[in-house]
């Protein structure tokens, strides 16, 4: 969807982050959904590099 | 004293909660230091630095959350932080909309909301950039609040946006209103028919904050991100958001703001501008105004400059440089005889103290050449904090720099940072202390009440050696922000604080105050 397409819709958001920003949005009755995230691999920097690895070669 | 540690294997809560939670902790009785964090390299390296650093961190990983504390144990003990931290966290919950489904990956997320057309990512630095890909790979518009991704990551990802027609506002991007849906910190501000495009955050919000006190409103709001406009990126958002305004029936007007961008990258700004049918005002502070008024757009002196060409140009009203008050000059005449009269001769110091870079920025390029003022974002670099001799000398802040918010939220979510240095840097040579106060979404409940607090502290501590301080401040909100923009003048004004219509008018006073005191009274 392009920039102008985007600016002719409604704004649907998905907050990955600082719960806070979602909760802005709810705030004003805009549709947004928040995302649980966790680091990949529990952030080991490691294991990241392996399944980088293995995502390129699938 | 001891130092012990409790390890939450797998528990993740985003960085400002935390940071919050742990300055609510250090008010508990028998504690002297304590760090609430994720086990990222960056908060091990902080633990390490506070002289907390135990035994229990070496095998942690950036998904467990760690309570490292110093304390009195005859005082406290480890259960009662831990319990009074259950406690604290649970407060936070209640104030959330935690009922709601949150799907734990962007993909089960768009299961759950299969027509979603914005990302808005916050992660840590190191983790932002494969977040943004994963978007990008779905055809999402993303606005990246991250701040930490290398330049690389950067051009890369815009290069990807780019190709496939869609946004990438940021890294490090603070504001944004996307119809009319405020993202991040942005202001609640009427809709109408100016555009804005712009690299720096509170410069953004203070120009979108000008035009909807002016009576006007706003189309959309792009940022960029602070990089944007050098040489590496090119400009590849501010170009795409400004074609997009150009090609947008909403949008009658476009205001362009940023620090000066590389010349390359201006050139290619022009160059659009120069084919504009729309009228294009551009600030980019301090910069190149022949230039600018060349391609015939209109060049601004200051960010409120720019919100009022946009509206006398958009009613068909003559377009004039304003360089002077709102208030009838012999008004602003009185305020400062009154100002320079509770003064004495040796007070003869600015300490300007923003939590807005942008503002701090502007401030010191309207005081212009004429006062040497030491900061940690100078305009030139024999002006570094580092130089300032005993703290002795003209002094402006950007607090919210990274150096300044290490470990701790940024000064406009938490205003902690603001008051220390009232403490540490207002002293009896202080004249005039000039300060923002940033209202909206993002920020704190009260960023108004926390400066009345420092002000009042400041002037018991400076009365009890017979002295007084002049306190100057704009305020950046609007009406419909949730801090209110009037009440928040009204509580800054009840504590004798002067408050100015912008930035620039601020500043423009803090100038009279000092030219007169040059002039000895």
């Amino acid at each position: 969807m392009s920039v102008n397409e985007l600016f002719k819709k409604d704004l649907k958001v998905v907050n990955i982050g600082l719960k806070s920003f979602y909760n802005d949005l709810k705030s004003q009755n805009l549709t947004a959904v928040h995302v649980n995230w966790k680091p990949k691999a529990g952030g080991k920097t490691r294991m990241v590099s392996l399944l980088d690895k293995l995502k390129k070669m699938n | 004293m001891i130092i012990q540690t409790i390890v939450k294997k797998n528990a993740y809560y985003d960085s400002v909660t935390l940071m919050l939670l742990s300055r609510e902790l250090k008010k508990l009785e028998g504690v002297e230091e304590i760090l609430v964090g994720m086990g990222t390299d960056l908060n091990i390296e902080l633990v390490q630095n506070l002289g907390l650093f135990s035994g229990e961190l070496e095998s942690i990983t950036s998904n467990d959350l760690f309570i490292s504390a110093k304390f009195d144990e005859t005082r406290t003990n480890l259960e009662a932080i831990e319990a009074a931290f259950v406690e604290q966290l649970n407060k936070t919950d209640q104030k959330e909309a935690d009922d709601d489904y949150q799907p734990p990956t962007l993909k089960s997320a768009l299961q759950y909301l299969p027509d979603a057309n914005m990302v808005v990512v916050s992660v840590p630095g190191q983790s932002a950039a494969d977040v943004v890909d994963e978007a990008l790979d779905n055809d999402l518009h993303v606005m990246l609040f991250s701040d930490n991704v290398s330049v690389e990551d950067e051009l890369r990802l815009k290069q990807k946006a780019v190709n496939k027609g869609l946004l990438v506002m940021g890294p490090d991007c603070g504001t944004a209103i996307i119809n009319g849906a405020p993202l991040c910190f942005a202001n609640a501000v009427r809709r109408g028919r100016i555009g804005v495009v712009g690299a720096s955050g509170t410069g953004t919000q203070e120009v979108t904050v000008q035009i909807h006190q002016m009576g006007g409103g706003l189309s959309q709001v792009i940022g960029t991100g602070g990089r944007d406009l050098k040489e590496e990126i090119g400009g590849l958002m501010m170009i795409q958001g400004f074609q997009a305004l150009i090609d947008d029936p909403e949008t009658d007007l476009i205001v362009l703001i940023s620090k000066p961008p590389a010349a390359s990258v201006a050139e290619k700004i022009y160059r659009i501008a120069r084919q504009s049918a729309k009228p294009v005002v551009i600030d980019f502070i301090g910069g190149d105004r022949a230039a600018i008024e060349a391609v015939g757009a209109i060049a601004c002196i200051s960010l409120e400059d720019a919100a009022r060409k946009a509206m006398a140009k958009l009613n068909g009203q003559k377009v004039a440089d304003f360089v002077g008050f709102s208030l009838p000059e012999a008004e602003i005449e009185q305020i400062v005889d009154k100002a320079v009269a509770t003064l004495k001769p040796d007070q003869t110091e600015l300490r300007a103290l923003f939590t807005g870079g942008t503002l701090a920025d502007e401030a010191m390029k309207l005081l212009g050449g004429r006062y040497a003022i030491y900061s940690n974002i100078p305009l030139s670099p024999e002006m570094a904090i580092e130089n300032m001799p005993d703290q002795k000398g003209h002094l402006c802040l950007d607090l919210g720099e990274d150096r300044f918010t290490r470990g701790r939220p940024h000064p406009m979510i938490d205003p902690q940072t603001r008051t220390e240095f009232f403490r540490s840097h207002v002293d009896e040579q202080t004249a005039v202390i000039l300060v923002d106060v940033v209202l909206g979404f993002g920020s704190h409940a009260d960023p108004a009440g926390a400066v009345v607090d420092s002000v009042r502290e400041v002037r018991k501590r400076l009365g009890k050696v017979g002295r007084e301080v002049v306190v100057v401040a704009s305020v950046c909100g609007t009406d419909l922000d949730s801090q209110n923009l009037e009440r928040s003048v009204r509580a800054l004004e009840s504590e004798g604080v002067i408050v100015m219509p912008s930035n620039a008018q601020a500043v423009r006073l803090t100038d009279r105050v000092f030219q007169r005191l040059e002039k000895g009274n």
